[in-house]
């Protein structure tokens, strides 16, 4: 798959990024001489490698997957055990066709409750990231489980399993259920007839037994959870989007130092709240928040309103076949003449790695998975947030409550 | 691999918590099929804004310029995979790093490539960070993995744990490749075992060609 160096304007090619030229030429001949289908940079299902694999049934219920991306346990939002991994690993993997690891320590995060409106696994994860830290879940395998989990769709379950790496998990998956089987059925890589009965009946096999153990337990109750945003520079640097950059001292000791250094990259001081903040980005896509239902909630926003003055808003969907999709909805229109550059399919500005980067001092508000410093662009400012966030702080040009803009109260 | 055994150097103090491999290794700009490792390291975090060295930065100060070992703070490398995170320390000379704890693609990617990650109890790492501090680059301490221990200025040795094929993996520099497949016959039966029990994964192709 080509996906982190492609670029995302429309009528690209190799050379439209200079710098992801070698890395694009390289891969294809790699994948020629070795015989591995590739999804070039003008395949109609090019995207991002963790929105793709499952969109085409690639990747499958109890079945591992390995990618050299920390981002690789998205898939386990239908049931796949998936590791990131990095080069050495992956050449092991291709020469073995397996990988060494220590058997991970399992992890239980029951989410439990109804979510409200407006609030999808993005907030759910976020909070989540602020609860247990950025190494709460290392050395685990993570399942997610609960009433939350189980209303949602596929695409939300695979951003919460996406940001599980946020906190540390190299694994993270939710049991697959008739939604999940529901929603693989007819895509084209997914078994088929008599082969698909019986895929069904061992796929049925997988859900967690009532008695299994865990090595650790955690449960948040979402019933009352608000639209969450971050206001650093890690990913459990969070708060409701009605809350306040926090006061040093309310801050645990071990995190003080790296809150410290996060208001000043950040420019801002405590007590400052979210909500208001003026923006110079917005950024929707990546692994994190760019499938089409992703797409669906930001357009219904941002439909019939203009990006606020001043604004520079992005959309970049997770793959061609989303893109095609959109297009076909419409979305595309909504969102353009809204006044949003409608991207080619990519990983984009998530890591920047295709050029795609914000300014320096630029306060951005992105749908991405990592708000570190530099990531998005030198000094460039990342909070980050859902789509329907992302979408309403496009619109209001300033860090916006999706629910208080759709009441006309913003 | 490159075997690692014991290396003697100064070692530097980093000991922000949570150091990610964006800073470790920062996507450059200017991206080729041989990237400059060695420039690689800690790019950003290592400059000024107007692109002149930070001389506070710790990495470029004149006692830890030659540092073959890092003291780090909690979930180190947390992150990207990114292997280029261990590759340029490599090519900065840096054989060790001992952290309170370390994020788990990094660690394992350390262990590919020869990289020594070792985690002390937190006892043990503060006495070590007090003692890295204190004598401030002037004397090297020893990293011994025969014996496990840490030796240098300012006090008694300090053991440390590593599990044992790790440790054997690295003494020895052995290829994980050449290790795993010695296993062959095992990974061969189990994959005929998974291909009766789940046929659609061995069988997996596009059903519109």
């Amino acid at each position: 798959m080509q996906d982190h160096t492609v670029a995302t304007k429309p009528g690209r090619n190799d050379d439209t990024n200079p710098s992801g030229t070698a890395f694009i030429r390289a891969m294809r001949e790699g994948c020629r001489q070795n015989g591995i289908r590739l999804f070039d940079i003008d395949d109609r299902e090019q995207g991002i490698s963790h929105v793709v694999a499952p969109e085409l049934g690639i990747v499958l219920p109890g079945a591992t997957h390995a990618v050299p991306d920390s981002h690789a346990s998205t898939v386990g939002g239908v049931g796949a055990l998936a590791f990131g991994c990095g080069t050495s690993e992956l050449a092991h993997i291709l020469a073995t066709q397996v990988m060494a690891l220590k058997r991970p320590k399992r992890m239980r995060a029951r989410l439990d409750g109804r979510l409200g409106a407006h609030v999808n696994a993005k907030d759910v994860a976020l909070r989540l990231i602020a609860e247990l830290g950025v190494a709460g879940g290392r050395g685990y395998a993570v399942e997610y489980a609960g009433a939350a989990v189980r209303a949602m769709p596929i695409e939300q379950r695979m951003t919460l399993c996406n940001l599980n790496i946020e906190m540390g998990g190299r694994s993270g998956f939710v049991a697959p259920d008739d939604a999940t089987f529901a929603w693989l059925e007819g895509r084209p890589f997914a078994p088929a007839a008599a082969m698909w009965d019986r895929a069904l009946g061992y796929w049925r096999t997988l859900a967690t037994d009532d008695d299994a153990a865990f090595d650790r337990e955690v449960t948040l109750d979402c019933t009352a959870l608000e639209p969450q945003i971050t206001w650093g520079t890690d990913p459990s640097q969070v708060v409701g989007i009605s809350g306040r950059v926090p006061e040093p001292g309310a801050v645990d000791p071990s995190r003080r130092a790296a809150a410290e250094s996060a208001f000043a990259y950040m420019g801002l001081a405590p007590g400052t709240p979210l909500a208001g903040l003026p923006v110079d980005r917005v950024f929707i896509g990546s692994c994190t928040n760019s499938r089409l239902p992703d797409l669906e909630v930001a357009a219904a926003v941002v439909r019939g309103r203009r990006v606020a003055e001043g604004v520079v808003a992005l959309v970049v969907p997770g793959s061609s076949s989303v893109k095609r999709e959109a297009e076909a909805a419409g979305l595309d229109r909504v969102f353009r003449d809204a006044g949003f550059f409608w991207g080619e399919s990519g990983c984009s500005m998530c890591a920047g790695g295709n050029g795609d980067r914000g300014q320096p001092g630029e306060r951005c508000v992105s749908t991405t998975n990592r708000n570190f410093e530099n990531r998005q662009g030198l000094k460039v400012r990342t909070h980050l947030a859902s789509p329907a966030t992302a979408a309403a702080t496009a619109i209001a040009g300033r860090i916006a409550d999706v629910r208080r803009l759709l009441a006309g109260v913003a | 691999m490159q075997p690692f055994v014991s290396h003697t150097g100064v070692v530097a103090p980093l000991l922000k918590d949570d150091m990610n491999t964006d800073q470790i290794a920062p996507i450059m700009h200017s991206r080729t099929l041989k990237e400059d490792y060695k420039a690689m390291l800690f790019h950003r975090a290592r400059r000024l804004d107007d692109g002149s060295e930070d001389p506070s930065f710790v990495l470029n100060k004149p006692q830890f310029r030659a540092a073959g070992i890092l003291a780090a703070g909690h979930n180190f490398g947390a992150g990207s995979s990114r292997e280029s995170a261990v590759w340029s320390m490599l090519a900065n000379g840096i054989r060790v790093i001992v952290a309170r704890s370390f994020a788990d693609i990094y660690r394992e990617n350390c262990l590919q490539n020869g990289l020594l990650p070792v985690v002390l109890a937190p006892q043990d790492a503060d006495a070590f960070i007090a003692r890295v501090v204190a004598v401030n680059g002037d004397a090297p301490f020893t990293i011994d993995l025969v014996t496990q221990r840490i030796s240098g200025s300012g006090g008694a040795d300090i053991a440390f744990e590593i599990g044992a094929a790790d440790r054997t993996r690295l003494l020895e520099g052995l290829d994980d490749i050449g290790l795993t497949l010695k296993h062959m016959d095992e990974i061969v039966s189990w994959e005929q075992r998974a291909a009766k029990a789940q046929p659609w994964l061995q069988d997996a192709s596009d059903g519109r060609r």
